[in-house]
């Protein structure tokens, strides 16, 4: 045991004095160990919380896991009673079911002799309570709100949106990387340039482009204006740079024609490079939230994000459902954390994108 | 095994479709090309990007120019009258320029002054955790890229889900005042208080964005060649000025970048303050991006004239800080080079 | 098939002239070999033919046919480039069959003719893997059998051994050559290695600074180099100069003074020569030999002697400074500092004038 602690808090090699804590070490340990909490706690309470009833969320303080008070069926009452431990005046306990409460007191019966009615003090007693994952959060909205609509909504504008990406990004990256032809230097500056240009500098003007392209109210509408990304176009021509082009005059001389070059050559071999940006382009797709927000208004159409927003905004919030349903728009890019992280880290330490 | 062997199965299937679809298109494309030629089909190469590109950011990137010159709340530019520099004339009519409240748009300065002090305390506050995450991460310890991915994850959370994971903890119900009443602190109305809701906003984006400018930074850290820390060693120089006159210095260019990067982006600040508070309370958190969309498109009074103005101005300053970019890492290239 | 003819081609990027009026015929079947020194225009030469870039002017032909306007695929050539340009992402058998099926050839024929290349090229235990993972010799094979299976007019090989280490690319040449002899296909061979274009070649095609210096047999450049860069190019080690005077031209031949006055008549007459004129004299290294009692030879002084057991490589410089090397035949006990006299046999000397030109008739 003491030989795992000792392996696991190892501090930096020989540059350190001898044995014993630098005082850099401590706090290296305790940035790292701070930072573990503060980055996963308030996802994982979340998610924790996404399974509480409705009573067990407005309840203050909250419990860190997900209970619920149990409850008994008794003869004469329609709902379930919840179940309780008391104390009782003469120092035992007992556990009785609450039938009503007035003020500070509560009528309460013994489940077994349900005619005989005890008054409490609130104060003398305590719920009796049980670990319960409340599914039904995640369930409701799919069934009875629009939601499961939202989730086809954000990933169809998500696949689709990539696709295309990689599509078009991909074949200027080749004619940009492939081809000497006049204007090759325009074209690579005014792609540079505007990587400086954001969305919220010409959302203006861009609604009234894809208005008068019919595309208002359209998940095309959300797709579109997303998918000729200059950085994916950036990113894949220097990755393109770095296939010989002794390979394309090989392919030229094997008779095939620019298209096959594309797509049976270069596209094989840009894989690492496409896998980078297709990552890119799900997690900004999936997250995108201000342009759906322009666009769709009709609610049919909205995506996750836009869905969780509006509902969220509500002045009566349902929790219990914002919740969970903030859990599922996690999933995928968690997901993709999980699987993927290492990878995404990669290309960003080289490219500096995001 | 058989799973394996259907996946497989399947995905040949699909290679099937797809080299069949190519054939099909190289069809055409052939006789196009023989019409072009070889490096004519370049430009057929370009052209669908290059045709998304011109609609969606360039033709919009004009034509904001000539909307923030026109008045009225109709959509279409055609529909739109000239009211030449009038726009900008209603953001700058101010009483007092030192008091945005004594400005007929008095909304936009509180906006931009809002989003001035977000921009200040967020980079410098972010810049700060990055580097001393980005030198953590770079000592010898155990199990480093697991501790990478620990200050990573919230980045590719998307700005709804982080607005709302933490409007769930600063409610008034939440967490930090259950953990706040238990160590014997007032709970606080965290979100519905304007400085607190500011201050909110501030860690929220900083929380959301500081394993990015970490990974940056971390990567700049581990290109320091290590012989010239060992050399240092040698010279029995201490940690401390290894620091300043090492580490600080071969860093500089991708502190740099970090900066105007995280500059840019705060600027632009806008989903997961919005999601958390929506602006409120009153407009303690309205920032431009938000004022911008609110004028444009959210508001009873709708004036895409004043966004796209108000977008412009934006536009001026984000532009200034590309340009200090360049101009501070050309100065940086000149002198290692020297 | 297989002849290709180029007239007067030039090639531009920008202002800079890469190639200029190159005029060459290449006979059916015959192996040429271009070769210079890197920058020459060689690679430039073979991509025009190749159809890989426009010539700036001129005209190009195969089979009589003008190609300037041609695609490369629809030249029927094939190429074997230096770096192999294997696709990294393809087996083999698919490397191979490529061109075969952008051909539109039916599968049947495609397997034959792989199978008959593999069998040919002794790639057949390896036609399911990667290049990646093949070293680099099998590479090279596969490359070939690339070009092989498309059963091309002429085949194009662009330093295809210049990867190898040094003992693959000798029983590679060697390869090549036989290739050759089995399929009697024009071959046009880029190398900047004059051992390669010597032991492979027809014909050599020597080029310097984009233009043609001397076209010709192998021995032919060896032995009747026509300018001083040609002369120093072809054979190994280089060709020693020293500087002389016509003296008269004779029956008997070219009267040649050397700087030390001793005067040596190469038995070829010079025409066009003038008494006096100051000319450049040739010696290769393996002409020259230590001179006996009674001999003539010029006489050095040895910087450096290098025994490499069959010969003795001396390295040595004449009382004006000019430095020769000579390669001696057998063991000599030689050392710095020994001053002797090399001999030569005067039928071994070339004549060069000042613009490096060989003097005509010798």
């Amino acid at each position: 045991m003491a030989r795992a602690v000792e392996f696991v808090t190892r501090r930096r090699g020989a540059s350190g004095s001898g044995r014993g804590w630098h005082w850099t070490d401590v706090f290296t340990w305790g940035w790292l160990i701070g930072g573990l909490f503060i980055m996963f706690a308030p996802a994982g309470w979340l998610a924790l919380s996404s399974f509480k009833t409705p009573a067990a969320l407005s309840e203050f303080p909250p419990t860190l896991l997900p209970y619920v008070t149990e409850t008994v069926k008794i003869a004469g009452n329609d709902k379930p009673l919840p179940l309780y431990d008391v104390t009782l005046p003469d120092g035992k306990t007992a556990r009785l079911v609450e039938l009503r409460r007035v003020g500070i007191v509560a009528q309460m019966v013994d489940p077994a002799s349900p005619e005989t009615i005890v008054k409490v003090n609130i104060k003398d007693r305590k719920p009796v309570q049980k670990l319960h994952f409340e599914t039904s959060n995640y369930t409701e909205p799919f069934v009875h709100f629009d939601f499961l609509r939202y989730l086809w909504n954000s990933v169809f504008v998500t696949v689709t949106a990539t696709l295309i990406t990689l599509l078009v990004n991909s074949m200027a990256a080749f004619a940009l990387s492939k081809y000497q032809f006049r204007g090759q230097n325009a074209v690579l500056i005014v792609i540079v340039g505007t990587l400086m240009v954001p969305l919220a500098v010409i959302m203006v003007p861009l609604y009234s482009v894809v208005s008068s392209l019919g595309l208002l109210d359209t998940l095309w509408g959300v797709i579109l204006p997303t998918v000729a990304t200059p950085t994916g176009v950036f990113l894949l021509r220097q990755y393109m740079l770095t296939i010989p082009d002794e390979l394309i005059d090989a392919a030229r001389m094997d008779k095939a024609s620019e298209w096959q070059i594309y797509w049976r050559i270069v596209l094989p071999l840009s894989a690492p490079a496409l896998a980078v940006l297709a990552i890119f382009s799900v997690v900004w797709r999936w997250n995108d939230f201000l342009w759906p927000l322009i666009v769709l208004s009709r609610s049919s159409l909205y995506t996750l994000q836009v869905g969780l927003n509006v509902y969220s905004g509500q002045l009566n919030v349902q929790w219990h459902f914002i919740l969970a349903m903030t859990v599922v728009t996690m999933i995928p890019v968690v997901l993709v954390f999980v699987f993927l992280q290492r990878f995404i880290a990669r290309g960003i330490a080289t490219s500096g994108l995001k | 095994m058989k799973a394996n062997g259907l996946l497989s199965a399947s995905q040949s299937a699909l290679m099937a479709v797809v080299v069949r679809l190519m054939g099909i298109v190289d069809v055409p494309l052939r006789t196009l090309q023989r019409k072009t030629g070889q490096s004519g089909m370049a430009a057929f190469f370009l052209a669908p990007n290059m045709a998304i590109f011109a609609v969606f950011v360039l033709v919009p990137f004009v034509i904001n120019f000539v909307y923030s010159l026109t008045g009225g709340s109709a959509i279409f530019l055609s529909e739109r009258s000239f009211v030449g520099a009038q726009q900008y004339s209603e953001i700058f009519a101010c009483g007092n320029y030192l008091d945005p409240n004594s400005c007929k748009q008095d909304v936009f300065w509180i906006a931009a002054g809002n989003t001035a002090s977000f921009v200040v305390l967020q980079v410098s506050l972010m810049i700060v955790a990055a580097l001393i995450t980005a030198l953590i991460l770079n000592r010898e310890i155990i199990g480093r890229s697991f501790w990478r991915a620990v200050f990573f994850f919230p980045v590719l959370l998307s700005p709804v889900v982080t607005g709302l994971i933490w409007r769930w903890i600063f409610q008034r119900q939440g967490v930090l005042n259950a953990v706040m009443q238990s160590v014997g602190l007032e709970p606080h109305d965290w979100l519905t208080e304007r400085n607190s809701a500011f201050f909110a906003s501030i860690g929220v984006s900083i929380w959301a964005h500081v394993g990015f400018y970490t990974l940056i930074l971390l990567a700049g850290l581990q290109a320091i060649p290590k012989d010239l820390y060992e050399a240092a060693q040698m010279d029995g120089t201490s940690r401390q000025r290894v620091f300043w006159r090492i580490t600080l210095p071969l860093l500089m260019p991708n502190l740099i970048v970090v900066l105007v990067l995280a500059l840019i982006k705060a600027v632009q600040i806008f989903d997961e303050a919005f999601v958390l508070t929506h602006g409120g309370p009153g407009t303690s958190t309205m920032y431009l991006v938000q004022y911008i969309y609110e004028t444009g498109f959210a508001s009873e009074l709708r004036n895409p004239g004043l966004a796209a103005a108000a977008s412009i101005l934006m536009g001026a300053v984000l532009v200034v800080l590309t340009l200090a970019q360049m101009a501070a890492s050309r100065r940086n290239e000149k002198k290692g080079a020297r | 098939m297989g002849r290709i003819t180029l007239e007067k081609v030039t090639k531009s990027f920008g202002t800079i002239d890469v190639l200029h009026g190159i005029d060459l015929d290449i006979g059916e079947g015959e192996f040429v070999v271009f070769v210079g020194p890197s920058g020459c225009g060689k690679s430039t030469l073979l991509r025009q033919i190749a159809g890989l870039d426009r010539p700036t002017s001129g005209e190009i032909r195969i089979d009589g046919t003008l190609v300037n306007d041609v695609p490369a695929s629809d030249r029927g050539l094939a190429m074997v480039f230096q770096s192999y340009a294997l696709y990294p992402h393809m087996s083999v058998r698919q490397n191979l069959a490529f061109g075969l099926e952008n051909a539109r050839m039916p599968k049947m024929e495609i397997d034959a003719r792989i199978a008959e290349a593999a069998r040919m090229l002794e790639i057949g235990d390896y036609l399911e893997r990667r290049p990646g993972q093949l070293s680099g010799g099998q590479r090279q094979r596969v490359a070939i059998g690339r070009a092989i299976v498309r059963n091309p007019t002429a085949f194009l090989l662009d330093e295809p051994l210049s990867n190898l280490d040094a003992e693959l690319r000798i029983s590679m040449r060697a390869e090549l050559a036989a290739l050759h002899a089995r399929l009697k296909t024009t071959m046009i061979y880029v190398t900047h290695d004059q051992i390669e274009a010597m032991t492979l070649a027809d014909r050599i095609v020597v080029l310097r600074k984009g233009r043609v210096e001397q076209i010709g047999s192998p021995l032919e450049l060896y032995n009747r180099p026509a300018n001083r860069f040609v002369a120093g190019f072809i054979g190994a080690p280089s060709m020693n100069f020293l500087s002389g005077r016509i003296e008269g031209v004779t029956e008997a031949g070219t009267q040649v003074r050397l700087f030390d006055g001793e005067v040596v008549t190469v038995p070829r007459r010079a025409e066009t020569a003038q008494s006096g004129q100051d000319v450049s004299i040739g010696l290769r290294p393996q002409h020259m030999r230590v001179a006996q009692e009674g001999d003539s030879g010029v006489p050095v002084t040895i910087d450096m002697v290098e025994a490499l057991g069959s010969e003795t490589v001396v390295h040595a410089h004449a009382p004006t400074g000019e430095l020769l090397l000579a390669v001696l035949q057998g063991q000599h006990s030689l050392s710095r500092g020994d001053s002797l006299r090399f001999a030569f046999n005067p039928a071994d000397l070339h004549l060069f004038d000042k613009d490096g030109r060989r003097l005509a008739g010798t």
